[in-house]
């Protein structure tokens, strides 16, 4: 029954609330580095991208590399937000998602006749120009940047940046849960149907231009989403660094790594990843980061093309057979 | 004299493909519950005068109407929920869902798009269990496509197309590459669908099926229709004799 599936994605969203509340009780109870927080803060930004990358990449099967656009979107449009109005982050995050997935319907419409390679140039070529806007726009500080003085302390959570840690962590319970509930709907079947044939699809009754749009629109937004706090965690914005493809190769990377036909994949992978890059800043170099990514890359695309939890289903059905 | 009931009309239909023509003013009634035989030699436009029908392919002139409703410009997700369906040539399955996923794709999509029908969960999945044993693979229903022979695949595909509640099916070619007895069981597919009220066009080469299976056939040469009526009629007109066997 329909009211089966709603009653299944309600409670899966209850019971994740709740561990991410738990979590965030247990990190701020039990650690008082204050650099756990910065780090876990970069742990769940990728959570949410690598999530909101693969509901267009992993199960429509259309490869965005125009990450870097819709996160530094989001984080300019804090920006703006800083400089007219003083408002609080959660409402940037909000305005950032409605901006960012404005640009992400955009871009649908304008790309999404083009498939495969031509797909993901195309999505590349709108990040430059996206930055070529940034660049170019004096109020939000043109080429050389601009500082945003973070806040010492937010209200009701002391440290700030514990405070963007929670948000981070908020916004992460949204994406996971925003991308399971779709995997398990019909919006779901019908993206699997796209990625596998979209010829079929289409022949079978599925709009399949509709629901392009709907995956590019949500994956955008959740993108921007992800990049509002990014001022106020940085401190010092500028184009070079918000646009960076390393956003992109990451967000990439890590649902190839996790697997992609699944909500946990880019989760599993971009903890992952994210900590190996972490632990791997503090305790050898940042400058060692991409070439972890491509390291682990090269290995899983070799090993496990279908990602670590491809690797477990397959071992899980030649159980089965056996 | 054209019939006033038909199901599907095609007026003066053509594309063309930069210089060349690959269909060129095609008429074309389809009446209900009649089983059409489309032939004609590789190249010959049965595939993109299907692809126009169907809307995956946008004809350049003519006219289309389906059940009294002109088709032209609607995209083929909506002709499909209007109830014309198709298999593939190429048999397209949905690689990464099983048997019955795939049929839940029309199920959810063209089916309760339709006013008024509203499948529950347990409906959509009870009619794509019925679907797949109407073709014999009720029990693969949770295997995933890769793991069909080609028979299975082409029942797979046809099961998928009358998931829709088609009321007119273009079966591309169901029957390429099958060994003889293979083509029966599929034929005999096709004849139960027939029966069970859905109007079928079999675009074929094997032409002992086309004979077996139509009540009518259309020949198409060069993008044009060069024949129209009773099979063994159709197969006595000389253009079909020259198409077919050279001067």
């Amino acid at each position: 029954m329909i009211g089966d599936a709603a009653f299944r994605a309600g409670r899966f969203w209850a019971v994740s609330f709740v561990v991410a509340v738990l979590l965030l009780l247990l990190t701020r109870a039990a650690i008082q580095n204050e650099y756990f927080f910065f780090a876990a803060y970069v742990v769940l930004q990728y959570v949410v991208l690598a999530t909101a990358w693969n509901i267009l990449g992993g199960y429509t099967g259309y490869i965005n590399f125009g990450i870097g656009a819709f996160f530094a979107v989001g984080a300019y449009c804090s920006v703006v937000l800083h400089k007219l109005a003083s408002v609080p982050v959660p409402v940037m995050m909000l305005a950032a998602g409605i901006a960012s997935g404005i640009i992400g319907l955009g871009m649908g419409y304008l790309t999404l006749r083009l498939r495969g390679v031509f797909f993901a140039i195309a999505t590349l070529a709108m990040a430059i120009v996206a930055q070529t806007l940034i660049v170019n726009w004096d109020f939000v500080g043109g080429s050389r940047g601009i500082y945003i003085i973070r806040p010492q302390h937010a209200p009701f959570f002391g440290d700030y940046v514990e405070y963007l840690y929670s948000l981070m962590l908020l916004l992460s319970w949204i994406a996971i849960a925003t991308a399971r509930t779709i995997e398990r709907s019909r919006l779901g079947l019908g993206f699997n149907a796209i990625r596998d044939d979209e010829a079929a699809a289409e022949a079978a009754g599925v709009p399949t231009l509709r629901l392009k749009l709907i995956a590019t629109t949500l994956s955008g937004a959740l993108m921007g989403m992800a990049g509002a706090p990014l001022p106020y965690y940085v401190t010092y914005l500028d184009p070079a660094s918000s646009f960076s493809l390393s956003y992109a190769v990451n967000s990439v990377a890590m649902p190839v790594i996790g697997g992609m036909t699944s909500w946990i994949g880019p989760v599993i992978g971009a903890v992952l990843l994210g900590t190996i890059q972490q632990v791997a800043t503090v305790t050898i170099s940042s400058a060692l980061n991409l070439l972890i990514v491509g390291l682990l890359l090269i290995g899983f695309v070799i090993v496990a093309p279908n990602g670590i939890i491809g690797l477990i289903q397959s071992r899980r059905r030649a159980r089965g057979a056996r | 004299m054209r019939a006033p009931a038909a199901l599907l009309s095609a007026d003066g239909v053509s594309k063309h493909f930069g210089g060349f023509v690959a269909l060129e003013g095609i008429d074309l009634d389809i009446l209900p519950g009649e089983r059409l035989g489309l032939i004609g030699p590789n190249g010959s436009g049965k595939s993109t005068l299907v692809n126009c029908l169907c809307g995956t392919l946008r004809h350049d002139s003519g006219m289309i109407t389906f059940a009294g409703r002109k088709l032209d410009g609607l995209p083929a997700h909506q002709r499909t929920r209007l109830g014309l369906a198709r298999s593939f040539q190429l048999p397209k399955p949905f690689r990464s869902l099983s048997l019955a996923d795939n049929l839940r794709v029309p199920l959810l999509y063209a089916v309760n798009a339709r006013p008024g029908a509203r499948l529950s969960r347990a409906a959509v999945a009870a009619r794509a269990a019925e679907l797949l044993a109407d073709v014999g693979l009720a029990d693969k229903r949770h295997r995933l496509p890769r793991e069909l022979t080609q028979v299975e695949m082409r029942k797979l595909e046809l099961a998928r197309a009358v998931a829709s509640a088609p009321r007119l099916l273009f079966a591309d070619e169901a029957m390429a590459g099958l060994s003889p007895s293979e083509v029966e069981e599929i034929l005999a597919v096709l004849f139960r669908l027939n029966a069970g009220g859905i109007t079928i066009v079999l675009i074929e080469h094997i032409m002992r099926a086309v004979m077996n299976f139509s009540t009518r056939l259309v020949v198409l040469v060069a993008g044009r229709k060069i024949a129209d009526g009773a099979p063994e009629e159709a197969m006595r007109n000389p253009e079909v004799e020259r198409a077919y066997l050279g001067e």
